[in-house]
């Protein structure tokens, strides 16, 4: 059996790799997507822990968040489609105006 | 009675504070002479009928008393609202109102037209209100706020034409001098109480008769008993009565309007440190360490204000410096222990110099603000009225035998010549001091009338027409001129087989060295003292008679023009230091940089601060994320980490 710090580390990996991505991408769907994956990397070490602790909480968890995520996502999408109408442009950087 | 009496003044100084405006001048000045008018009647009426017939109390002193309340209550201290007539405040309270009354009614011819007409009289009803309180109260707490009351008029008054820079500076200096005094007559009150354990007058005589008469020396000076006491006290008296070495702010009082001289700087005011002498002549009886500092500092000043009045031109300034002679022969027969014959030299020169302050307002008036005595001359023939009443004033003043200031001179310098509490080397060294300064009174007084009414009329006369003032002016002038002819029945020699009224009425309240030591001087020798001082008088009027018609622009020596660089030497030894310092090291040193600093400091680090957080606020939806993140790290970190 797969020890349980595989999954771990692959969920630390995955989320790095999210965290990364909305750090570094230009582009807001890239963002998005960054983020949908920093989410999952969250799923996969719920649904770890469940499996290796015998509860069920881990799994309930997951299912709440991929509620969430598809909520985020549409609402994502929505801000994104606003932007680029305003906008047109994807670029984050482009749209600063929250400094004083 | 006594509280009314008070109260009349008080009442009219309110009552012209608040209507005065609508009143107009006839009725702002009748009613300031009538509150005045009826203090002087409650006076007159509570000395003749109620002091008078009042039986001596266990101590042989006729008191009449009256208690509003207690002031305060802290431990064993009380302090009362507590009014005392006794024959010390009875004399007062009859001079103080009466020549009161009189100048109030001078001064609403003289005043005629001022602009702060209504102003002046206020003023002048409180300071007769704060005057009667000073004299009348029966402790020292009470008396200090009559004290401070009467200050605080003085500086009103002084400052009346505060428009004038003169006049504002010369009120604010007379302030802050009596503040240098008032500083020490505090501390002896709080040496009193922690003492005598009381403040009132009685409970202080009383104590201060059980003590011990101290050694005569230094040491007696900072062991804070009775000498210690008498010196706070003298710092009091030297800055209210105006002797040395606070006395420069009297001459320069003389800003304000002429009756206000007369009144408060010459009459009233600045007798009150004389009667505190006299009210602790217990106090002082013992501690002959401060009766001989009193005497020195008394003689001093009577002799140096002396001289330098023969230096003045300012018909004001000659008598303002007079009045600091005499009120330095005053403290002197304090000092000599003969505290009635002081009290009655205040009762005669109020009379006399009221009477001179008044005139030479009359001539002032007459000429225009004219002051200055080189620019007048020949007077006499224009204004008669007030030449005679000047007349009499000078001569009594010149000590002139048998008008009033012959006879109370004559008194304070045979008891200090045989003076049972002054060391008797000192005693007739201050006797000589004493003729040298009526020699001197003599000399400038003559001065002042030759040059004012006789000889050639000068430019100030010449250039206007002169002419006798009207009669609520000359009226008190006359009345005056009377009081300072006959004003020395109040205390006739025993030399003259006359029993002296004044000693006796203020015997036992006020001792006599002589009662305190159970001895009398001789007559013999009273009488040669008195011939001596005739004499002396006579020969100084004679030669200032002679010298003045002849030279009457003499140039005095420059050093009495100067009067002794006193002013110029407190500039340099005090004033300056202190600006010095004040801008120097408190203002640049302390305010600007330290003070300033901390504050602008304060300020300067919180702006920089925000400066530096704005920096965060980059707009830039990545670095919001970086941050969140770099938290969320954080309090994650914490958790971990955090032990338990």
């Amino acid at each position: 059996m797969v020890p349980l710090s595989w999954y771990l580390i692959l969920s630390a990996a995955l989320f790095a790799i999210g965290a990364a991505g909305v750090f570094v991408k230009n582009n807001i769907i890239s963002t998005l997507l960054c983020l949908e994956l920093m989410l999952n990397a969250a799923n996969l070490a719920f649904v770890a822990f469940s499996v290796f602790q015998g509860t069920v909480e881990g799994q309930l968890f997951v299912v709440l968040v991929m509620a969430v995520a598809a909520a985020e996502a549409g609402v994502g999408l929505a801000i994104v489609i606003a932007l680029f109408r305003n906008r047109e442009t994807l670029d984050v950087d482009e749209s600063s105006l929250l400094k004083l | 009675m006594l509280t009314l009496m008070i109260l009349a003044p008080l009442f009219g100084a309110l009552l012209l504070t608040v209507a005065g405006r609508r009143l107009g001048e006839r009725l702002t000045g009748g009613l300031a002479c009538l509150a005045v008018a009826v203090a002087t009647g409650l006076a007159f009426a509570a000395f003749f009928l109620k002091l008078l017939p009042a039986a001596p109390d266990a101590e042989g002193v006729r008191r009449v008393t009256e208690r509003l309340g207690t002031w305060f209550s802290v431990g064993s201290l009380t302090a009362d609202f507590g009014l005392a007539l006794d024959p010390l405040s009875g004399v007062m309270v009859l001079f103080i109102t009466g020549v009161g009354l009189l100048i109030h009614i001078f001064a609403t011819g003289y005043m005629h037209g001022d602009e702060g007409y209504v102003r002046f009289f206020a003023a002048l009803n409180l300071f007769v209100a704060a005057m009667l309180t000073l004299v009348l109260a029966d402790n020292m707490l009470l008396m200090f706020v009559g004290w401070e009351g009467v200050g605080v008029c003085s500086y009103l008054l002084i400052g009346h034409y505060f428009t004038r820079d003169e006049a504002a500076d010369a009120a604010r200096k007379a302030f802050i001098y009596n503040r240098i005094g008032d500083a020490g007559l505090v501390l002896a009150i709080l040496l009193l109480v922690t003492k005598a354990g009381s403040v009132n007058f009685v409970d202080i005589a009383r104590w201060a008769a059980q003590q011990p008469v101290e050694t005569l020396g230094w040491a007696a000076v900072g062991a804070g008993g009775l000498t210690t006491i008498g010196l706070l006290v003298l710092l009091g008296v030297t800055g209210k009565s105006a002797q040395i070495p606070l006395f420069v702010w009297l001459p320069d009082a003389m800003a304000g309007p002429t009756p206000v001289s007369a009144l408060i700087h010459a009459a009233t005011m600045v007798t009150a440190g004389v009667y505190l002498l006299a009210r602790l002549n217990g106090v002082f009886l013992h501690a002959p360490t401060a009766l001989v500092v009193v005497a020195v500092i008394g003689g001093a000043t009577a002799l140096l204000s002396a001289t330098i009045a023969l230096g003045q031109d300012d018909i004001k300034k000659v008598l303002a410096y007079s009045t600091v002679s005499q009120l330095g022969l005053m403290v002197m027969a304090c000092g000599a222990g003969a505290f009635t014959a002081g009290i009655f030299h205040v009762t005669t020169h109020a009379f006399f110099k009221a009477l001179l302050f008044l005139g030479a307002g009359s001539v002032i008036h007459a000429l225009h603000e004219e002051q200055n005595l080189r620019r007048m001359g020949g007077l006499g023939r224009f204004m008669p009225l007030t030449r005679w009443t000047m007349t009499a004033g000078w001569l009594a003043l010149a000590g002139f035998p048998l008008l009033s200031g012959f006879f109370s001179k004559d008194e304070m310098l045979l008891e200090t010549f045989t003076s049972a509490v002054l060391p008797g080397g000192l005693a007739k060294t201050l006797w000589v001091v004493g003729l040298l300064t009526s020699l001197l009174t003599a000399v400038y007084m003559t001065r002042l009338m030759v040059l004012t009414f006789h000889g050639e009329p000068r430019e100030a006369v010449t250039h206007s027409q002169p002419h006798e003032s009207p009669l609520v002016m000359t009226l008190p002038l006359v009345v005056l001129a009377v009081l300072s002819v006959v004003g020395g029945v109040l205390g006739l020699p025993e030399a003259f087989g006359a029993h002296p009224w004044m000693r006796g009425f203020l015997s036992p309240l006020v001792l006599t060295p002589a009662e305190f030591a159970h001895e009398a001087a001789s007559h013999t020798t009273e009488l040669a003292l008195m011939g001596i001082s005739a004499a002396i008088a006579l020969t100084g009027i004679a030669g200032g008679w002679w010298f003045f018609q002849r030279h009457p622009l003499w140039e005095a020596p420059r050093i009495w023009q100067a009067k002794y660089w006193v002013d110029e030497l407190y500039d340099m030894a005090v004033a300056r230091p202190l600006e010095a310092l004040a801008r120097r090291s408190l203002w640049q040193g302390l305010d600007v940089s330290v003070v300033d600093g901390l504050v602008g400091g304060i300020g300067r680090s919180l702006s920089g601060l925000g400066a530096g957080l704005r920096e965060m606020q980059s707009g830039y939806a990545r670095g919001y994320v970086v941050m969140i993140f770099l938290a969320a790290l954080l309090i994650l970190g914490y958790f971990v980490f955090s032990p338990g």
